[in-house]
């Protein structure tokens, strides 16, 4: 019988994470929710880029076809922005590498790796701009 | 009838199924990408505007081409798990698995073609 339960289990609902409803914004859950939202966010670069790659690849007409569409106005907007989330992403990955040590998990200290990860991210997105 | 217990069955495993591999993954992932990334935020952004004789160049360079290679495979692998760990969080049965599914072809769809224009660029 033990095994007629295991394999139902699937079936059972379950409650979805992570109750944003009735979850009181605080500066850990934003920072938290920003690194998902950032990750994901970054495919809409990533198929820009490897698109332009192809484009580059094939023809001097689909390369201008590319380069206009990632040099526009609304190129340079993705790209920079992607450019911030993917500095985010990367603090709060850092971050999550010393959270995984089990270390900085105080809320005092959680909140200021928090506010490093946002000042942090538009520093190194304005040091890139610079760079590029 | 399968010959082997409950507790073999669920050993090592967890609720994932596959115990901590998807975690590791994204562990892995992660320190390879902050080792490459920053380097590869200056090199693109300055190849990006040039024309297509100047972008052929950059990108044909063994470095950068392996370089960006490495970004596009990692880049997505590292994608794709972050995104079905949304999708494990937020979705359910078929839909979840239709999803994830989905972001596995995505992932490899774009790495493909990343890596095949980067060949064509560069030998």
């Amino acid at each position: 019988m033990a095994e007629t339960d295991l394999a139902r289990t699937e079936q059972v609902e379950r409650p979805l994470s992570p109750h944003l409803q009735v979850y009181r914004p605080q500066l850990t859950s934003i920072t938290s929710i920003l690194t998902r939202i950032t990750g994901n966010a970054l495919i809409v670069a990533s198929l820009l880029i490897v698109w332009w790659l192809l484009a580059a690849s094939t023809s001097d007409a689909y390369f201008a076809l590319a380069d206009a569409v990632l040099t526009s106005w609304f190129g340079d907007l993705v790209m920079t922005l992607s450019l911030w989330a993917i500095w985010y992403h990367y603090l709060a990955g850092l971050r999550h590498f010393y959270f995984d040590a089990g270390k900085g998990l105080e809320i005092e200290t959680a909140e200021k790796l928090g506010w490093g990860c946002i000042i942090g991210s538009v520093v190194l997105t304005v040091i890139t701009l610079f760079l590029v | 009838m399968r010959y082997l217990t409950a507790r073999k069955r669920a050993e090592g495993k967890g609720a994932a199924g596959t115990g901590t591999e998807h975690f590791w993954y994204m562990k892995v992932s992660g320190v390879g990408l902050a080792l490459i990334i920053p380097i590869f935020l200056v090199a693109f952004g300055r190849t990006l505007g040039g024309d297509r004789a100047e972008v052929l160049q950059t990108m044909s360079h063994p470095a950068m081409a392996i370089l960006t290679g490495l970004v596009v495979f990692f880049g997505l692998r590292h994608f794709a798990g972050g995104a079905q760990t949304m999708i494990e969080d937020y979705t359910h049965g078929a839909t979840r698995r239709a999803l994830i599914i989905a972001v596995t072809v995505l992932s490899y769809g774009t790495i493909a073609t990343g890596l095949f224009a980067l060949a064509k660029i560069a030998l």
